[in-house]
């Protein structure tokens, strides 16, 4: 399967020019960028392990860029996504937020239902990277384990 | 001050209804009628009448006015101007003080200020332009329940507009019939699906049975795609009681968002929106019925004030209006209507029917819902006029689509991404949009099917409820 979240994900994947004309579009809205990559792409899994701290003063999309290609060397076979972030009054939330890089094999999810009296039925979606412990999740070729435990990477 | 307490009838205009000197207060809320006067009623006149109507008068001298500080309590006309280019119409400001009205009821509010004056027979007509709410008055509303932010960070949906649709035909559809249309919709890759105002508890199809079937679809949806699906549950009853058992079962499934129409009335309204805060449920409201009194220029309330009135009762959604698509929609007063409903402040713009200034401190914005008569072809259009902060509905736009149900959905989803990648590398939609398109068609059957099926469908018609343009507000 091929999960759809993300604002481009029904188009072809972005290549890195792409990705880099969006950075620069989020640039020049004011909104600082940020890098973010998880092996759990669950509905409701908010929130992805920070490829360090939000690229606040970050002004050149090539830098921000950069970023992307690091963390993707580093989680080859993690979700990775790059977020824009709004920080206006009324705003102050993500602005954009598209997938950058994909693992080779998505198995997607299970939906698992628990029947109920009255015909009520309990749904939960089940991640089925999720049966493995994080880290090994997408095949061995990924260098990377889970939550880097200084929350900071490639810089 | 004599002839002001002989028994009799007197002109409004000399009872104080009519100040041309009084200086609006920032506490003050302020209205603007569109006037018509039966011929021979002078346009002051009129609007001293309108004031006091709406306020304390009634059509003879009372003595009792006199154990009050009446002057406190009556509504001031203080301006009136002609429309430009109309014969025989006015727009009336008036100003009322804030004490006529109870805290947090738009009940309240509306049986003030629409309450009996419409009938008025001096008037030959009469429309409520707009309002503008003093910020003391907006913050004794909750608003809505969640807000475009929180929506938006609840669904995990970022920096495009939403899609949906509204599940078709609207009537006859079994409950596992309408499921399935809810299915494909979903998985083909919209965001919501949605009942239409009248499906609610029929014979063909009840309730109960309805939420369940749409309930399986949207987590079947969910599971297929990885991302957060919804379908607006129809909860409109006829009782209260019936509206909140509807809504907890919604609530009991796992449903992210229910609906309810305009026409179950404000209180239920503001009952409904107090539930879904409490519950963390998204409110989407369907204005049903209100063209009857919004679409006429002459008489009635104006879109944009009933927007106001529904972001203080507190919805998530209402539906706004698309421009292109086949409802009335004049683009000015669109987009008038979109200020209303997102912006947290904006200042008077006449040339989009903005009568006042309007300050919502920091009240959360409602999602304005664009559906009726629109299709892929035009995302650049809808783009363009109505921005991100929307939903797009797409009703027969993506049932109708000769591929199927899901190629629809995905013709849409398509549209929507390209055309916002296409802004954001600097391209000009407008102009280059349907270019945009047809490249993004060469990689998408769905796509390129739903342009050839719908590319050149228009409703191209003159509005009704267009902005009387005045060069410079005076």
């Amino acid at each position: 399967m091929r999960i759809t979240q993300g604002t481009f994900s029904f188009l072809p994947d972005l290549t890195d020019d792409e990705i880099r004309a969006q950075i620069a579009y989020a640039l020049e809205q004011g909104w600082p960028c940020s890098v973010e990559y998880t092996d759990d792409p669950h509905p409701r899994n908010t929130y992805w392990e920070m490829w360090g701290l939000p690229l606040f003063d970050l002004q050149d999309p090539a830098a921000v860029l950069d970023e992307v290609r690091a963390c993707r060397e580093e989680h080859p076979e993690h979700y990775v996504r790059v977020n824009a972030y709004d920080a206006g009054l009324g705003r102050q939330t993500v602005a954009l937020s598209f997938l950058v890089n994909r693992p080779s094999e998505e198995p997607g999810f299970r939906l698992d239902r628990q029947e109920g009296p009255d015909r009520r039925v309990g749904y939960s979606v089940h991640s089925y990277a999720t049966e493995r412990p994080a880290g090994s999740r997408y095949g061995a070729t990924g260098r990377g384990g889970g939550p880097r435990s200084n929350g900071h990477g490639g810089r | 001050m004599a002839d002001r307490w002989s028994a009799g009838v007197i002109p409004y205009a000399e009872m104080g209804y009519w100040q041309p000197d009084y200086e609006p207060k920032d506490t003050d809320l302020l209205c603007a009628f569109r006037v018509t006067p039966q011929d021979g009623v002078p346009p002051e006149e009129a609007g001293a009448a309108v004031a006091g109507e709406s306020s304390t008068a009634t059509w003879t001298v009372v003595w009792t006015d006199r154990l009050t500080t009446y002057d406190h309590y009556q509504a001031k006309c203080y301006r009136v101007d002609a429309v430009p280019g109309v014969e025989g119409q006015w727009i009336a400001h008036i100003a009322y003080d804030l004490d006529l009205f109870e805290e947090g009821s738009i009940a309240n509010l509306t049986s003030s200020i629409i309450g009996n004056v419409f009938g008025f027979k001096p008037l030959r007509a009469l429309r409520l332009e707009d309002m503008r709410i003093p910020a003391h008055y907006v913050k004794t509303f909750p608003g809505p329940p969640h807000g475009i932010v929180t929506e938006r960070e609840y669904l995990n949906k970022f920096g495009r507009p939403l899609l949906g649709a509204t599940t078709k035909p609207k009537l006859g559809l079994s409950a596992r019939n309408y499921g399935r249309v809810v299915y494909e919709a979903l998985r083909g890759g919209l965001d919501f699906t949605k009942d239409d105002e009248n499906i609610n508890s029929q014979p063909f199809m009840r309730w109960r049975d309805r939420y369940l079937a749409c309930m399986e679809a949207v987590n079947r949806a969910q599971a297929e795609t990885g991302e957060v699906k919804g379908h607006y549950l129809n909860v409109t009853a006829a009782t209260m009681e019936d509206i909140y058992e509807r809504a907890e079962f919604a609530r009991e499934l796992g449903s992210v968002i229910v609906m309810v129409d305009l026409t179950v009335g404000y209180t239920a309204i503001q009952s409904l929106s107090r539930w879904a805060r409490r519950n963390g449920v998204v409110l989407h409201l369907h204005r049903a019925g209100h063209a009857t009194y919004t679409r006429q220029k002459s008489h009635g309330v104006s879109f944009r004030v009933i927007s106001k009135w529904m972001r203080l009762a507190g919805v998530d959604h209402i539906h706004a209006g698309t421009v292109v698509g086949k409802l009335e929609g004049d683009p000015a007063s669109v987009h008038g209507f979109y200020d209303v409903l997102r912006k947290n402040s904006y200042d008077a713009d006449p040339s989009k029917g903005l009568y006042f200034a309007q300050d919502w401190v920091s009240m959360p914005a409602t999602m304005p819902v664009a559906s009726g008569g629109i299709h892929a072809g035009q995302m650049h259009q809808l783009l363009h006029h109505l921005g991100e902060d929307t939903v797009l509905q797409f009703g027969g736009g993506t049932i109708g689509h000769p591929m199927g149900i899901a190629s629809g959905a995905e013709a849409n989803r398509v549209a929507v991404e390209a055309m916002i990648k296409a802004r954001n590398e600097g391209r000009d939609v407008l102009a280059e949009g349907e270019e945009v398109l047809r490249a993004a068609a060469k990689r998408n059957k769905p796509l390129d099917m739903a342009l050839s099926t719908w590319g050149d469908v228009t409703f191209d018609y003159a509005s009704t409820d267009t902005v009387d343009a005045v060069a410079t507000p005076s």
